[in-house]
């Protein structure tokens, strides 16, 4: 994967609001029938990335070069390599679906016959083809994002940039709109997925930048990324009396521990001794054990590992 | 209770945290107030002057007083003008009337004043989309007229008493100890006169100028009694030589276009920034677009709106109400593109200087309807205050209404069109330039 040439390419992105350092030295690349992740809490800078990225905000350093071409030489010829999917349900509510496709695809410079054809191909994929001539106004949330993600296609991109695009819907809708990903990246598109979901990057991503305060503090492939880890396995457990996190984590093979909502998740490196050796210990302490649970170690764990803090803070 | 206390205290809370809606609930009512108190109430700088051209063709020592009195009135502003000039002023709306004192007035009027010959006929010439002035003027033209024709026609000198005594005392019809009487009291009129002004003032009472007695033995055939106006007026609305006549239709559309046109521009500035809200704009821009095809096409656009809007209205007002375009064709299309495109340019600095939609809003509504009142489209603007009507010159909306009016019922040439539009384009160009200084791009 990462022998492929890439097609979208960032080197060493800065940009600052007056003292407020909202990205700093961000490098990241996706090749073509790659999904790149690109994961951080809310205020990361994910959104201030992709902004440089896709030509919207100026970089205070830093290159982006689309196919062979650097953004700042030539704006335009790379814009229209790039399909954005922003935050925002960025339509004309009171224009029917078929007439904002269509618009964006005039916009990109697709002569008419050819915007109309792509129109009707892309509400296909999206899943909208008999609801063309509807306005958004009448859409669920969920249309209405498939509708922003069309309106991205409708030039066909060669680089698709995914803003958090399925924030706020149903899991039938964000299913279909996997499945729409998934389609593209067959089809050979790169695409760049930036979420605080890492169940969704870890379903769709071939590789994964995680961003927090503006750094990235890791990337590489799920499979890397779980290495970097000191567990493998966790153990999640409802526990009947007070526990001082500090007793847990000195007990054997437990590596990290954690405590939400009452629940305790404590990271392994073996689940099955370090299992026996928790549940010997609690019970030894007088302490009973109403619910345990056990997974592997996720994008979360390897989050917390990195920041000390979790995802969703 | 309580928690009908919450809901008001909630209701309080968020309306008073916009700031911008309630300074506007406060300014707007106190502005609107202002300046329509200002219009219809007393003043200590005294009434608004009514700007009103004479040509004088008499030349006579009595016109040169006639002129000089209206000249002194307060309520006027006099100009004098040749005839053809002053009619142009007042096509043009430049003055309300223009006066005609026809040669011979002076001589005409004294005998007129008791009825012995044809009256003079002073030619009034009025906006006619200003009707009332004419009565003032009329009223104020008396006025000034009388004082002068009567003193000249009672002066011991006066060649019309002097002519009337000796018609009297050859008079053969009457009977001597009559006659004697009647020659006796223009003697005594005579040396009334002859005494200082104090004197004259105290007896003014009991001295009556004239009776129906003498008019009637003066006069060949007397048609009625007493003094009568020395003069008659032929009033005659200042149009265009091109026969258009006023339609009251053509003015009341004009302004009410160019308001609710105005509106539009704000409606499409806002509607901008409730797309930067939505994420339009971000979108709009991340495709491969200029800054000069983005904001370009958003003034196109408003512009194209705006042209179309008023061609339906004054298609109405031309179907229904008789308004025609008596004046220049060209002119009138070009006034209404340069207003387009200064509501365009009005809307993009709405659109600039706005943060919050709602906000914005209402700011830009109380804009407009300032720059509409201020500009003469709700009532005209010659009864403002002299202040007022020059801080409406510098309204764009004054312009607007001025060019329609120009080119529709007064029937003027493309030249008349020209200042208007140099005016509107002048405030596109300010409106662009704040525009684009303060547009943001990046949200």
């Amino acid at each position: 994967m990462q022998a492929r040439t890439p097609v979208l390419r960032a080197e060493g992105l800065k940009k600052s609001y007056g003292e407020r350092a909202a990205v700093i030295d961000v490098s990241l690349e996706v090749a073509a029938g790659e999904v790149l992740g690109l994961l951080g809490p809310n205020g990361a800078g994910k959104s201030t990335t992709i902004a440089m990225v896709c030509g919207l905000t100026p970089p205070d350093a830093g290159r982006v070069r689309v196919g062979g071409t650097v953004l700042a030489q030539d704006e335009a010829a790379c814009k229209r390599r790039i399909g954005l999917v922003p935050q925002d349900i960025a339509l004309f509510e009171d224009l029917p679906a078929q007439a904002n496709v269509e618009l964006f695809g005039a916009l990109y410079g697709l002569p008419p016959a050819k915007a109309r054809r792509r129109t009707t191909e892309v509400l296909t994929a999206v899943g909208l083809a008999d609801r063309g001539r509807d306005k958004p106004a009448t859409f669920s949330g969920g249309m209405k994002r498939r509708l922003n993600i069309a309106c991205a296609l409708v030039h066909d991109p060669d680089v698709l940039l995914l803003d958090e695009p399925t924030a706020g819907v149903d899991p039938q809708s964000r299913n279909a709109i996997f499945d729409t990903l998934l389609a593209l990246k067959a089809a050979g598109k790169a695409l760049v997925y930036t979420t605080h979901y890492m169940e969704e990057v870890e379903r769709l991503a071939d590789r994964v930048v995680i961003i927090d305060h503006g750094r990235v503090v890791a990337q590489g492939t799920l499979p890397e990324l779980y290495r970097t880890l000191p567990m493998a396995q966790k153990l999640t457990l409802d526990i009947d009396g007070e526990l001082e996190p500090a007793w847990l984590r000195a007990l054997p093979g437990v590596h990290t521990v954690t405590q939400t909502s009452g629940r305790w998740t404590l990271g392994l490196d073996d689940l099955a001794q370090g299992t026996v050796a928790v549940l010997q210990a609690l019970g030894a302490a007088g302490l009973a054990v109403r619910h345990i649970d056990s997974d592997r170690a996720d994008l979360e764990d390897v989050f917390l590992a990195l920041t000390g803090r979790q995802l969703r803070d | 209770m309580n928690a009908f206390i919450a809901l008001v205290r909630k209701d309080l809370v968020l309306h008073f945290s916009n700031r911008r809606a309630v300074l506007m609930s406060v300014v707007a009512p106190i502005l609107i107030a202002a300046f329509f108190g200002s219009l219809f109430g007393a003043s200590d700088k005294g009434p608004a002057q009514i700007p009103v051209v004479l040509t004088d063709l008499d030349q006579s020592e009595l016109s040169a007083r006639i002129v000089a009195n209206l000249r002194g009135d307060p309520a006027l502003r006099l100009s004098e003008a040749p005839i053809a000039e002053a009619q142009a002023q007042v096509r043009a709306g430049k003055q309300r009337a223009a006066v005609l004192l026809p040669a011979g007035f002076g001589a005409q009027a004294s005998k007129a004043l008791f009825g012995a010959a044809t009256k003079p006929e002073v030619v009034v010439f009025y906006d006619p989309s200003q009707a009332m002035v004419l009565p003032m003027v009329k009223g104020l033209l008396a006025q000034h007229v009388m004082e002068p024709v009567s003193q000249s026609a009672f002066s011991s000198d006066s060649p019309v008493v002097r002519d009337m005594r000796a018609q009297m005392q050859q008079a053969g019809k009457l009977p001597d100890e009559r006659r004697q009487a009647l020659v006796s009291k223009f003697d005594s009129g005579a040396r009334l006169q002859a005494l200082p002004a104090s004197a004259s003032a105290a007896d003014a009472a009991a001295a009556p100028v004239a009776t129906s007695e003498s008019a009637a033995v003066g006069a060949a055939t007397p048609a009625r009694g007493g003094l009568g106006i020395p003069f008659s007026t032929h009033d005659e609305a200042a149009v265009s030589e091109l026969g258009a006549q006023y339609n009251s239709y053509a003015h009341s559309f004009a302004g009410m276009g160019v308001q609710f046109i105005l509106l539009m521009g704000v409606d499409m500035g806002v509607g901008l920034l409730l797309m930067r809200r939505m994420g339009l704009w971000k979108r709009l821009r991340a495709a491969p677009l200029s800054k000069a095809q983005l904001l370009g096409s958003r003034t196109a656009s408003c512009a194209l709106i705006g042209l179309l809007v008023f061609a339906v209205v004054y298609a109405v007002a031309m179907a229904f109400f008789r308004v025609r375009i008596s004046g220049s064709v060209p002119g009138f299309v070009a006034v209404l593109v340069a207003f387009a495109l200064l509501t365009s340019s009005f809307g993009l600095m709405i659109a600039a200087l706005g943060r919050t939609p709602d906000a914005t809003r209402g700011l830009a509504i109380l804009a407009t309807l300032l720059m509409v009142m201020l500009g003469g489209a709700w009532v005209p603007s010659f009864i403002f205050p002299p202040w007022l009507q020059t801080v409406s010159m510098w309204m764009p909306t004054h312009w607007a209404v001025d060019g329609l009016d120009a080119m529709t019922w007064r029937g003027l040439p493309l030249q008349a069109a020209l200042l208007p539009v140099a005016a509107m384009l002048g405030f596109t160009l300010l409106f662009s330039a704040v525009a684009l200084s303060r547009f943001q791009w990046e949200e």
